[in-house]
């Protein structure tokens, strides 16, 4: 996040008569964008909104709640991330803050970003891939980019996660499932 | 009629008032239910046949954890805002300070890991129930019960199909990995009937377990055909005698083990936090 960007909203909201959105609009968007800072803790390049995980900001006077949807039931990451999301609003001064975890509609890959995607893929993790909705042999290597690669275990280092290993170049990797 | 338990009494160490009604209590009963199949399939960290199996199990571990969790911070909303109890209740003190006769878990799910495949066995006997019980309840007219099945829906799939292919394997290996799967069933199978016979709270619930019945009986007939194991026969003089009980607190020796090991900290140390 630039910072600059973010004063310039921040004095948006300072001076009504400037705008060109309507104030609450602006004051979501500086929310959004401190957020953008909040990166998951196993998968450090994607942030919490490349995953899709945040489903509401709400604004009620200096209180922000921020509404997000955990990826899975047991995922230890997600307890961090809450503490994530208030830190980095605390460093910008926002105190009032309540982070909400909502299961309903089910977090679904679907709501991945493209963004998302491609830096998971630089990142050496494959990306799902509605093909391999069920996982089998084939998923293509973030490596070398073979498809010549092979299912070693349906759960892998974390529960997002499944093992493969490229035939071709040898480097076993992670394939991020569908969920 | 449903006698609602006393949780929480250990506390007070005085009377206390009764806690649940029936929607509490089978919200209790499926957050013990996962707490305690995780507690069970965590024993195996470190510990499984190779590592990416070990993994696998540890990961359905964290998935059941994960679910149990929402079931009890669900079970402690309701219970607090029934304004039963004096003081507030949390998933924690759930999971933590209830006594054995006030978990009501399956008693399937409590059975000890054996080798690895008693331990496949008692995960997909169980997975299978679980599946077809979460696509009834994601319907259900309570909301929040509704949404943590469909949520964790999404995890069982994979539990039944890594558990399934597993029995399959196994059933369908070799001699000695066909008879322990032989041996595991014998062990198993008496706990199978429980999951069917509804307790008051699921009556009261309008949870229909006879629907369920038949699509196990018929998935799992399914996946034991293939795995070239036989069906325990259902009825007439072979037919096995099924264990019940631990819906309403009545569990078997191992329970109390688990408990001990799950409890220790939080009795050992009142209100410790990691």
């Amino acid at each position: 996040m630039q910072e600059s960007d973010l004063y310039k909203n921040k004095s948006n909201i300072e001076q009504p008569g400037s705008l060109k959105v309507p104030p609450l609009e602006g004051f979501r968007e500086a929310i959004r964008q401190i957020l953008d800072s909040v990166t998951d803790p196993e998968i450090p390049v994607l942030t919490i909104a490349d995953l899709g995980i945040i489903r509401d900001i709400k604004i009620n006077d200096d209180r922000i709640e921020v509404i997000i949807t955990p990826t899975y039931n047991g995922c230890p990451a997600m307890d961090m991330i809450s503490m994530n999301i208030k830190m980095a609003l605390l460093e910008q001064g926002y105190k009032n803050v309540k982070v909400t975890s909502v299961l309903s509609p089910a977090w679904t890959t679907d709501w991945m970003t493209e963004d998302g995607k491609r830096k998971l893929k630089e990142y050496g993790i494959a990306a799902p891939d509605k093909k391999f909705s069920i996982p089998k042999d084939g998923v293509e290597c973030p490596q070398c980019h073979s498809a010549n690669t092979r299912l070693i275990s349906e759960f892998g280092s974390t529960a997002c996660k499944a093992l493969y290993q490229c035939n071709d170049c040898k480097e076993p990797f992670d394939y991020f499932k569908c969920h | 009629m449903y006698n609602p338990d006393q949780i929480l009494s250990n506390n007070s160490g005085s009377k206390v008032p009764p806690l649940e009604g029936f929607r509490e209590a089978y919200i209790l009963h499926l957050a013990d239910t996962t707490l305690i199949l995780s507690q069970r399939n965590s024993e195996w960290c470190g510990h499984g046949p190779v590592l990416e199996q070990d993994i696998a199990i540890t990961n359905i571990s964290l998935d059941l954890l994960g679910q149990s969790r929402n079931f009890y911070q669900y079970a402690a909303q309701l219970i607090n805002d029934s304004n039963r109890v004096g003081g507030e209740v949390t998933e924690d003190k759930l999971a933590y300070l209830r006594k054995e006769r006030e978990f009501k878990n399956l008693l399937l799910v409590e059975q000890q890991n054996g080798d690895w495949g008693q331990t496949i066995l008692r995960q997909y006997l169980f997975s299978q129930y679980q599946y077809l019980l979460f696509e009834k309840l994601q319907q259900s007219s309570d909301e929040q019960l509704a949404a943590i099945a469909a949520k964790s829906l999404k995890e069982t799939k994979y539990h039944v199909r890594w558990s399934s292919e597993w029995v399959i394997r196994l059933g369908d290996g070799t001699e000695e990995s066909h008879s322990r799967m032989q041996q595991a069933i014998t062990e198993l199978w008496p706990y199978t009937g429980e999951m069917f016979e509804p307790a008051d709270y699921e009556i009261a619930f309008g949870i229909d377990l006879l629907s369920i019945k038949n699509s196990w009986d018929e998935k799992v007939k399914n996946i034991f055909d293939e795995a070239m194991l036989p069906i325990p026969p259902l009825g007439g003089g072979g037919a096995v005698f099924m264990q019940s009980g631990g819906k309403e607190g009545r569990h078997t020796e191992q329970l109390g083990y688990i408990i001990t090991e799950l409890q220790y900290m939080q009795r050992t140390y009142p209100d410790s936090e990691w």
